[in-house]
């Protein structure tokens, strides 16, 4: 039996006084092998990310470990001084954050910053620094390697800082890397790329990984071990395969059950008719640069059309310019019989009641100043309503949406990011519109609450016959909400059928490599 | 009560608000604390403490006018805090009401409204009322209409620049396609999301203003005599100051500690708003 890289122990890190609980992180215990990666899985507020940054010697202000050890070669990491730390940070434990960009400094090339490693943490000649440097870039599959090292970070993508940010992580070779969120700002087929890079790398170098995330799928793709936290405290541990097949506990059954399969519902087909949105040859360019090519929509009422694509698809600017945020440079958008882009003043304020939005943030989609049910009957009032009429319907929404009468009165911070997503749904259907568009709009949510807030949606859009124009980078939940998709690459609608067709048989290649690369494919 | 908590457990914020709220006071009850007439001639350069001919005692001495300094400062606490809160309010209504649209409506607006704030800017300040006040000629209305004039472009380069990332939230995008009239989106949505940064401003701003109708009296363009005014009552004790100290002191720490309570107000509300900032 190997001798385990990282013991931790009954960790407890105590939260301020006033806070919702006791502890960030509670009795947590684990260990971390070499060659193996731990994925530790949590939605948001589980505590996961205090856990990671009190191991790297880095806990968020005001909280204070209570007890509790982290032994790495019988030195506890929880007792070391700030100088220890900066000779353990590098050189025994390397680390990985959410944003790529972010990490990386902007004023330096690639090349600089690599070689500042070995030089904190070695007395390497200059020239045996740029040799390996180099070495590194070329075991991240980075492809250019003399062209990447000459690079400032805003030349790369973001999958390619990603992968400088990694060789940094791996330039001492540390026993232990802390990667948290590593793929979470990346598209998936970039996500896919980078999972496989750690993936090698536990088995060429034998790194002990702890990998925190929140998507199951991206677990299912990596782990060996998985903890599973919820609100401080490790709920289920065990292998992979057993966490995945037969989870023990509830919170990890329920995790599992609301990840959105990729198997589409069956759809009865469109029904012949007046269509509730028409998109005809739209095109749209900011500068000389062209984003959106021909693009064509026609959509039947209560119907839902997900538009799939990668950032820099295109698919946002189709949505801003359905409810003319910004104006295409050409082409026709046709609402409820009615030529939209031809509008101007008062009539064009007029039909925009007809097609709606549902934004991405919950946070920032809502006026921090004003209280939910007045925002609401606003709405109502605006698609002309009476006073008593407008109250009246925010009253029914509100519980439509599945939210208490009592928010009514409350301002948006009283409320969750799912809960605020539904005061959104439902400052959108005050209106009363003929058409919903929804940005991305449970993108930004935990995967149990993104499973009621698709349930909501796909209730509403029944109920209320609405044409529905969801917008995501995420297939499954295209799959799980869709009656047809459009798949949207650089601009260009490369594919579009029936939801069953395009998830089943897809014929464009970026569209397998999309279904390729969605994360956990076989096993949910 | 509950709002106010976070504020008073900050020492400096109390004395912040100790300071400007004790020369508020000082102004709103003028006429009882005041114990002579400030415009009435009672015994020339008496020193502080003396005791007049018939008996009065004047704490702060008299000026060579034989005035009670003392009514005097309490009659100009009254003076400065009427025309400076007025006038930061005009510059306010101004500064934010361009601000607002520049920053909302973009493109040429915001261009000609941007150059002509910069223009203004341009100029040394203490310069700008000289030339306006030498233009207008000194009266209450026209130190309201020259401090008005030279911080509104200040204010409006704020307001432009915190409405503009306003601008850019989901929220007022949301107001747009409801079919929301501009006026009320810039009143509703962008207006009360600006205050946080604008209250510690206007803390700040209104005591630049009681400096500057300070040096605009000291200047001799303030407030016309006989009305007590704190600058006004430095420029007069100036030539006596060295055989007659009490003639400028008083007056300056007047000045200095309104200036500094306001200053100490405004960090606060800042240390405050971030605070909040950092928990949301």
């Amino acid at each position: 039996m190997t001798q385990p890289i990282l013991h931790v122990r009954d960790l407890s890190v105590a939260l301020p006084k006033g806070a919702d609980r006791p502890f960030a992180v509670e009795g947590v215990t684990l260990e971390v092998n070499p060659a193996e990666i731990l994925c530790i899985v949590g939605e948001s507020g589980s505590g996961k990310s205090v856990l990671t940054a009190t191991l790297m010697g880095a806990a968020p202000r005001g909280l204070r470990v209570a007890r509790g050890q982290a032994l790495m070669s019988d030195e506890d990491l929880l007792r070391v001084s700030e100088r220890r730390w900066r000779d353990i940070r590098g050189k025994d434990i390397g680390m990985i954050f959410q944003e790529p960009m972010a990490s990386l400094n902007p004023a330096l090339t690639v090349a600089q910053q690599i070689e500042e490693v070995f030089e904190l943490h070695s007395d390497l000649p200059r020239a045996e620094r740029q040799r390996r440097a180099r070495a590194l870039v070329e075991e991240m599959h980075l492809p250019e390697p003399d062209r990447i090292l000459r690079s400032y970070p805003h030349q790369l993508s973001g999958g390619q800082c990603q992968r400088v940010v990694i060789a940094m992580a791996l330039a001492m070779s540390p026993r232990l890397l802390i990667a948290d969120e590593p793929t979470t700002a990346l598209d998936v087929t970039t996500q896919a790329q980078v999972l496989k890079l750690i993936r090698e790398l536990r088995d060429h170098h034998g790194h002990g990984i702890i990998f925190i995330t929140h998507d199951l799928g991206v677990v299912a793709d990596i782990a060996d071990r998985i903890a599973v936290m919820r609100q401080g405290q490790i709920v289920e541990i065990g292998s992979a395969e057993q966490v995945l097949k037969s989870p023990a506990h509830d919170y990890t059954k329920a995790l599992i059950a609301a990840v959105p399969s990729l198997e589409p519902h069956d759809r009865p087909p469109a029904p012949a008719g007046a269509s509730a949105l028409r998109v005809d040859a739209l095109n749209h360019s900011y500068g000389t640069k062209q984003v959106l090519h021909d693009i064509e929509i026609d959509l039947s009422p209560g119907r839902v059309l997900s538009i799939v694509g990668e950032s820099g698809s295109g698919k946002s600017t189709i949505a801003r310019n359905l409810i003319r945020l910004t104006d295409p440079s050409s082409g026709r958008v046709v609402v409820a019989g009615q030529e939209m882009l031809a509008l101007k003043g008062g009539a064009l304020r007029k039909m925009r009641r007809k097609i709606q939005m549902v934004f991405q943030d919950p946070f920032g989609s809502l006026n921090p100043r004003r209280k939910v049910g007045p925002m609401i009957a606003r709405a109502a009032m605006l698609s002309g309503a009476s006073r008593a009429e407008a109250i009246a319907r925010t009253k029914d929404l509100l519980e439509l949406v599945g939210l208490q009468r009592s928010a009514y009165d409350r301002r948006p911070a009283a409320f969750s990011g799912g809960q605020r997503q539904r005061i959104g749904i439902a400052r959108a259907l005050a209106m009363q519109p003929d058409v919903l568009i929804a940005d991305e709009s449970v993108s930004a949510l935990d995967v149990s609450v993104q499973a009621q807030v698709l349930d909501l949606l796909a209730d509403l859009q029944s109920r209320l016959s609405l044409a529905v124009v969801f917008i995501t980078h995420d297939l499954r939940v295209a799959a799980q909400i869709s009656d047809e998709i459009i798949v949207l690459s650089k601009g260009h609608v490369v594919e579009r059928g029936p939801a069953s067709a395009v998830l089943s048989a897809p014929q464009h290649p970026y569209t397998r490599d999309l279904l390729a690369a969605a994360p956990g494919r076989g096993v949910f | 009560m509950k709002i106010l908590l976070p504020y008073l457990k900050k020492p400096l914020v109390v004395i912040g608000v100790a300071l400007s709220g004790g020369w508020l006071l000082v102004a709103f009850l003028a006429p009882i604390l005041a114990p002579y007439d400030p415009l009435e001639t009672l015994q020339p350069l008496a020193r502080p403490m003396a005791t007049g001919a018939d008996g009065q005692l004047f704490v702060l001495g008299t000026d060579m006018l034989g005035r009670d300094i003392l009514s005097r400062l309490i009659w100009g606490a009254r003076t400065v805090v009427i025309y400076s809160t007025l006038a930061t309010l005009t510059a306010y209504a101004f500064g934010m009401l361009f601000g607002l649209i520049a920053g909302y409506m973009g493109g040429r607006i915001d261009a000609a409204l941007s150059f002509a704030a910069n223009v203004v800017l341009s100029f040394p300040v203490l310069v700008l009322y000289i030339v306006i006040i030498v233009l207008i000629g000194a009266s209450p209305l026209n130190i309201v209409i020259a401090v008005t004039f030279s911080s509104a472009p200040a204010i409006f380069r704020i307001v432009r620049g915190i409405t503009m990332d306003v601008a850019s939230r989901d929220y007022v995008a949301a107001a747009i396609t409801q079919g929301e009239s501009t006026w009320r989106i810039l009143l509703v949505d962008i207006l009360p999301n600006t205050t946080g940064p604008l209250a510690v401003d206007f803390c700040l701003r209104l005591g630049y203003t009681a400096i500057t109708i300070g040096t605009l009296g000291f200047l001799g363009l303030g407030l016309p005599p006989p009305t007590p005014d704190w600058g006004g009552m430095v420029n007069e004790g100036r030539a006596m100051a060295i055989a007659f100290p009490h003639l400028v002191i008083f007056p300056c720490i007047a000045i200095s500690s309104l200036t500094l309570g306001l200053s100490l107000l405004a960090d606060g509300l800042r240390e405050v708003n971030e605070a909040k900032e950092r928990q949301a």
